[in-house]
Parts: structure tokens; sequence; C-alpha cells
């Protein structure tokens, strides 16, 4: 850059300006091109994007002190109220969880009855949603935790509700991830009912998703749970998904008219857990695209 | 002479850092889609102001970051920005002069041009959107615009005479 001094009492040509321009568009297609073919790029987005971090940090910290505000100075009945519901709740999904643990050892016996590979646990790990929006033309989220958690690219996010999304992509310390809500999310899923599998697009809009590719004649009504089916490679099967809400069939065309409802509430969400499977992720298996 | 040069690009920097955080800040549904494109403004209003010491290639750098940020093909908004960037360099002499309900009905083609470069080359690269996510920030930033001067001009002038 020339030094020079910059008044408006001595304008003139900037030097070599349309030449710069033309230097930077080409650099900028470069990159664009490498960057939409493969990932070559990574190291260079995680190094800028560190740098970011500490910005991310700062947009995120009003919001955090706010909700930090509201806890603390939460009123004393407030507090024994919640005790007494959480209380009440823990009880329940105890009770609950007994029996599970009891399907569970069935179930392992069962498939080892039919020879079918056990279904393991997941692991999963707890991670909070930045107050930090991201990309303006999908549906995404950043996330608290990034590579040096473990975190990697196609990662599930399950909320307490249902599933939430998947990583697209992982930073050194905060990650983004793409909602099923995405016009570019499709997600592999089954009925819960009857296992009948389709997959599940979003729409583009936050409390709704669509299932282009059911049959006219399929066995599917409204109030259908959806849940993962696993055949993507990218989700762990059997997390809710959504609810069927509903099917207009139209005779001339093939495929019946199909929406659902994200059992998570997509939009609300601040706590997501991630899902390490246990197999290692396929690669090129992930579920969107 | 270099301390003169750092205090000049002191202000600057940090206006871009605080664009950034506006432009990350979470806002509630109804208006997300009419978020202001505050980098792009940020660059037009330095590019008029600073010609000589902002113009494409900074606004190149500020994209980048933008792109790393927002998760977008690495090079996108960078070339949206230096494309509006050398248009208003090109044409600050004319601009400076222009009283300011006419610059902000110039700002309008400059933030549709920095949209339509974006939609482009989200076309081109197969990345579908709701078209109707580019035309918001587009009328905001337009609006928001003779705020944003006001307030610029004022931050420079007491930079500068401080």
């Amino acid at each position: 850059m020339v030094a020079s001094r910059d008044s408006s009492s001595n304008p003139g040509r900037i030097p070599a300006l349309g030449l710069r321009l033309l230097g930077l568009i080409f650099i900028s297609i470069l990159l664009m091109y490498f960057d939409n073919r493969d990932n070559h790029l990574d190291t260079v987005r995680k190094s800028i994007g560190a740098a970011v971090y500490p910005l991310r940090v700062i947009v995120d910290a009003p919001v955090r002190l706010w909700r930090w505000v509201g806890d603390a100075t939460r009123s004393h009945n407030d507090l024994e109220l919640q005790l007494a519901r959480l209380n009440a709740e823990r009880l329940l999904t105890n009770a609950r969880l007994q029996k599970f643990n009891a399907l569970e050892a069935e179930n392992a016996r069962l498939r080892a009855l039919l020879d079918a590979r056990a279904q393991v646990r997941d692991k999963t790990r707890v991670a909070e949603i930045m107050s930090v929006d991201a990309n303006p033309y999908n549906h995404s989220l950043v996330i608290n935790v990034g590579t040096l958690d473990g975190v990697f690219d196609g990662q599930a996010l399950v909320a307490v509700d249902g599933v939430v999304g998947q990583v697209i992509e992982a930073g050194l310390m905060t990650s983004q991830a793409m909602l099923i809500s995405d016009t570019d999310h499709a997600l592999p899923v089954e009925v819960n009912r009857n296992g009948l599998r389709t997959i599940v697009v979003g729409s583009g809009k936050i409390d709704q998703l669509e299932l282009p590719f059911v049959v006219n004649n399929a066995d599917i009504r409204v109030g259908d749970l959806l849940v993962t089916s696993g055949l993507g490679g990218a989700f762990p099967a059997g997390y809710p998904v959504a609810i069927v809400d509903s099917i207009t069939r139209i005779p001339q065309e093939p495929y019946a008219d199909v929406t659902a409802v994200p059992s998570a509430s997509l939009g609300q969400v601040r706590e997501v857990m991630l899902i390490f499977s246990a197999p290692a992720p396929e690669s090129g298996a992930a579920g969107n695209e | 002479m270099n301390r003169g040069r750092a205090s000049r690009r002191l202000p600057v920097t940090l206006s871009f850092i605080f664009g950034l955080m506006l432009t990350i800040m979470p806002l509630p549904e109804a208006v997300a889609a009419f978020r202001p494109d505050w980098l792009a403004m940020l660059v037009i209003f330095w590019a008029l102001q600073l010609p000589r010491t902002w113009s494409v290639g900074s606004a190149w750098v500020v994209g980048i970051v933008l792109d790393v940020s927002q998760g977008t093909l690495l090079g996108q908004h960078a070339l949206a920005l230096t494309c509006i960037a050398y248009i208003t360099v090109r044409f600050h002499l004319q601009m400076r002069v222009f009283p300011v309900p006419q610059l902000t009905a110039s700002i309008f083609p400059l933030l549709a041009i920095y949209q339509f470069l974006l939609f482009w080359i989200n076309g081109v690269a197969g990345i579908d959107s709701l078209s109707v996510a580019y035309w918001g920030p587009v009328v905001s930033g337009t609006l928001m615009w003779p705020a944003l001067m006001v307030f610029l001009s004022g931050m420079r002038y007491r930079t500068r005479s401080g």
C-alpha cells in the first residue's frame, strides 16, 4: 500500500487499483474452487477460525451473563419449586430406567440369539449452544466444543427430546452444526410403528420437516413417530426425529405430501449431546448432501 | 509518522471488529432476515473516507474473516466485498460530495451488487437458499446508512481532533 497522505485536497487515482482488484478476484475464485471441491483448506479455515473464537466468546458473553444473573437472582421459592419438580422427574426417570435396564439385557440376549451385532450404548458429551449466529443462508448453530474435545465432522447432535443436527465444521474450540431443518439436510429415518424406511428433508422452516419420498399407498399415519434408522452412517439408530403431522395423498402424483414436526424444539435448545458412536464413522457416509 | 498511521488505523479496525460482532450477534427469528450487512457498509464507509488506506486489500481480508466466521465458501464474501470496495473507491470523489439522501440512495445499488454476488456464487456452487434472505439486508442496510454515517463521522472527527 502506498503511504501517501490521505486528504481530499490531493485527489487522484489510487495506483494499480484495478490490478489489485483483478488479483484478489482471481485469488478468491481459486480459494472458492478448492474449498468447494475438497477440504484442502481445512487448516486455513481452522487457523482463522481460532482467531474468531474470542469474538464469539465476547458476543456470547452478554447472553451468558444475563442467564447467570437470572439464575443468581431467582427467588428461594422458585428454586424450591424447581427442586421439587426435578426430584419428581428424577423419580419417574429412575423408575423408567430400571425397566430400561431389564429391557436392554433382554434385547442383548435376543440379539445374541439372532446372531446380530449387539447394540452398545453410545458415548455422549454435552455441549452448549453459543448465542452466535452463523451462516445466514442455512439453519446452523455454533457449539462451544471443538476438535480439542474430540468433535469430528459429521458427528450427530441430539437434544433431550430428539435429533437436532450434525456437525458440519469442527473448529478448534467451537464448531458449526447444521440443523435437520436446513434445506440441505437429509436424514434417513424409519417409522417407529412399522419400520417403514424413508428420508426426512429439512424444509427451511425451523418447525417443519418434509418427507418427499413416501409413496401414496405407504402405511404412514398422522402422529407416527419417526426415528433414525442408522442407515446413513452418520446417526446412530433409534433416536426420535419427528412426528408426522400432515399427510396429503394426491392420486396423480407418485409421492404423498407428508410433513412432520421435529421432536426437539430446534429454535430453543440450549444444550445438546454429541454422540460418539461405538463404531468409527464411515467416511463419506455423512447424512447431508 | 508510523505512530500517526497506527492511531489512524486503530479506530477503523475496532469498527470492523464491532461490525463482525454485530454480524454474528443472535437476533430474533422475525428480524434475522433483515440484519444489515454491517461489514459491507463499513467497507463502503471507510473506502469513501480513506480510500488510500482502506480499499480492496483490506476489504478482502475482512471478507475472508467473515467467510470463516459464517462458514460460507472461503472467498465468497471476500470477493463480494472486494468488488464493492473497488466500485466505491473508483467513485469516491463523486460520492463524497453527495448530500446524505443522494449518498444513501447510491448505497442501495452497492448493497444490491454485494448480495447479488453472494447469491450468484451460491448458485454456481449449488448451495440453495431462500431468495428473500438476500433482499432483507439490502433494504435494512440502506435505511441504516444515514445513522451509521452520522455515528462514524462523529467518531472520526473526535479521534482526529483528539
